[in-house]
């Protein structure tokens, strides 16, 4: 029960920090505070239209935070979910192209599947690299996504280009049959609740299988482990798959559902988002969904801050590198707070 | 357009031009963050760094006038990021790793807004040396106009170098990147020499960023960097935490960078996006090759991946 409430009041209180912190930001560049947070508010969950969007934000960032929350159980820093989510969602989209035609499900599965394991093996690389040969998974992952988004562009605007994009370089359309709508009448894609089934589904595996057991026992002490016999390796290597997938996944649900084809915007920064959705939430794959909305919210805010402020759009990018170091900072008092310590028995 | 008549020996004139002129970034960060791992600790936020020496050196360049200054306030920015990094590094059960990843989100978050209104104006530039004006050929002229900051980068290696063998403060920054029971032993103040270790190197890699606004590519956007700062990490290990084997890495690195764009320039166009992937792809490879699952670098600060 301690252990809840600190797990509660300690973000609570650094995100409250880390409000004030972006305040004196703001109000240092001449900007009122109050009115900004309000209109942050108002551009995240003030109406139906914003919370639409948010929400739309919010999914993507669901699936690339468990591409860095599950490998980071393990013991694990990947920050590879945007090479992942590149990767998955262009390889979803040669799929779709080429079976254009076919009947709407069986394309869309298929593509889902490809997205799936190529985002899966392609972070199962950085775990293999990790195990057999000891390379670093923190810059391993970071220069595959490099490599990935080197390859993307490389097909969009090379062998894959299709003459009739002008304006931004993409693959040929998968088809307007075979994209994945939106929820009723709503403009939100099922992409969220794709999301929501993979934070759902990942919290379950790795809170209450033997598997996930395994993982935190390979996490929290390496050695231990492999004296009790666990196989580290296979462990190592199913993590990071169903990591990439995830991320992977992102990928898919993006050309599938946002862009119908392949093109330069899948590289639009929610695999590095996600890493941050995934140290907020403690890479706690069930906290991962409030945070991906709450990130996803102030993401979406920033258009309305751009036009109604004239503040540049980087600014929600200060505020969420604000939250971050505040969220690390506040690990420090863990354990450590007297009032969230169970009572000592009296002897 | 550039002159094609050397054909296959322009290539390499223009890419051992370009190993210099892109290499120097790549130069200051990997003795940045060598000072800085020496000490034992990872800095991974050097891309934050990187970007915002770029965008407050372009900034200070053009509101006084003077480049150098640009270069100084460029440093300064890295020294406070590093400070930054260093205070929130040395709380408890805060990992350096994550610190970093967040300092590179702030970094930039921060240099694109403060350098929304910078885009547009011009400012000086930094001097080069005109090493070539003996040739005819535009290929070689441009390949040996070394900026002045490479050559203090490449003096500041074999410097450095000196340093960890031989003064006292390096000794001092080695001890405690080797064995922070020791230090404490002997009772040297190990957060104190690693908030300073942390600070130089963040100097060192906002310098490295000026270069990129101030001299090549020579303005300021928000595409400025292609990753520099990030690949740091990567930089240090390869040069096994020699800064010698920083220059030569990173003049490796330059080269591979430079190799798309000096095709290009004698008309090979094909796979241009995919030559860009040159420098990472190397990277990876020789971390694979020279990586072991049993034992760890012998040249490797002990300090280092302990958590």
């Amino acid at each position: 029960m301690h252990d809840l409430l600190e797990s509660i009041a300690i973000p609570a209180t650094a995100l409250l920090v880390s409000v004030i912190l972006f305040g004196l930001f703001v109000l240092t560049a001449g900007t009122n505070p109050f009115s900004v947070m309000h209109s942050v508010y108002i551009g995240a969950f003030g109406s139906w239209f914003s919370w639409q969007n948010t929400l739309v934000g919010a999914s993507p960032l669901m699936l690339t935070a468990l591409c860095t929350a599950l490998p980071a159980r393990i013991g694990l820093i990947n920050i590879g979910g945007e090479g992942a989510l590149v990767i998955g969602g262009l390889c979803a989209a040669i799929i779709g192209i080429h079976l254009n035609g076919l009947a709407p499900w069986f394309v869309i599965t298929s593509m889902l599947l490809t997205g799936i394991l190529t985002g899966g093996l392609w972070i199962m690389a950085v775990g293999a690299l990790k195990h057999y040969r000891n390379v670093n998974e923190t810059i391993s992952s970071l220069l595959l996504n490099y490599i990935g988004i080197a390859i993307l562009n490389f097909l969009v605007i090379g062998p894959l280009h299709d003459p009739a994009s002008m304006n931004k370089p993409s693959t040929y359309p998968i088809g307007t049959a075979n994209m994945i709508g939106d929820i009723g009448s709503s403009s939100v894609h099922y992409g969220l609740v794709f999301g929501i089934a993979a934070c759902l589904l990942l919290w379950f595996v790795m809170r209450r299988t033997t598997f996930g057991f395994a993982v935190d026992m390979v996490g929290g002490n390496l050695r231990a482990a492999q004296l009790s016999g666990l196989a580290v390796g296979k462990l190592i290597l199913t993590t990071c798959f169903l990591a990439g997938a995830t991320a992977g996944l992102a990928g898919t649900i993006e050309v599938a559902a946002v862009q119908g084809n392949a093109n330069t915007s899948l590289n639009a920064g929610y695999g590095y988002a996600g890493i941050l959705v995934a140290f907020l939430a403690r890479h706690n794959p069930l906290a991962v969904i409030p945070v991906a909305i709450l990130l996803g919210g102030i993401h979406a805010s920033g258009g309305f801050l751009q036009r109604q402020y004239n503040l540049p759009d980087a600014t929600t990018l200060v505020f969420q590198g604000i939250i971050f170091l505040v969220i690390l900072a506040s690990e420090a008092f863990y354990g450590r707070l007297p009032w969230f310590k169970p009572k000592a028995m009296s002897l | 357009m550039t002159d094609t008549s050397l054909g296959a020996a322009g290539i390499v004139i223009a890419v051992l031009g370009g190993a210099v002129r892109v290499g120097t970034p790549f130069l200051f960060v990997s003795l940045g963050e060598c000072l800085t791992e020496k000490s034992g600790r990872i800095n991974l936020g050097l891309e934050g760094n990187l970007v915002m020496g770029a965008m407050s050196g372009y900034a200070v360049a053009y509101l006084s006038g003077s480049a150098w200054l640009g270069v100084l306030a460029a440093g300064g920015t890295g020294l406070l990021l590093g400070l930054i990094h260093a205070l929130l590094c040395q709380q408890n059960r805060v990992n350096d790793i994550a610190v970093g990843i967040a300092m590179m989100l702030f970094g930039t978050g921060l240099a694109f807004f403060l350098g929304k209104s910078f885009i547009q104006p011009v400012a000086p530039h930094l001097p080069a040396l005109s090493l070539g004006s003996w040739s005819q050929s535009p290929v070689i002229r441009a390949a040996l106009d070394i900026n002045v900051l490479f050559i203090t980068g490449a003096l500041l290696a074999p410097a450095m170098a000196w340093f960890f063998r031989h003064a006292r403060w390096g000794l001092l920054i080695r001890t405690v990147g080797e064995s922070r029971d020791a230090a404490l032993a002997m009772g040297i103040k190990v957060n104190r020499v690693r908030m300073l270790a942390t600070m130089c190197g963040g100097f060192l890699a906002g310098i490295g960023g000026s270069y990129l606004s101030l001299y090549y590519p020579g303005s300021w956007n928000e595409g400025l960097s292609s990753g520099q700062g990030l690949m740091a990490v990567a930089l240090v290990i390869f040069a096994r935490w020699n800064p010698i084997y920083c220059l030569y890495a990173s003049l490796l690195f330059g080269g591979a960078a430079a190799l798309g764009p000096a095709l290009q320039s004698v008309g090979i166009t094909w796979g241009y996006y995919l030559f860009n992937a040159a420098p990472y792809v190397l990277t990876l490879g020789i971390m694979v090759a020279t990586s072991s699952s049993t034992q760890r670098f012998a040249s490797m600060p002990s300090e280092l991946g302990k958590a």
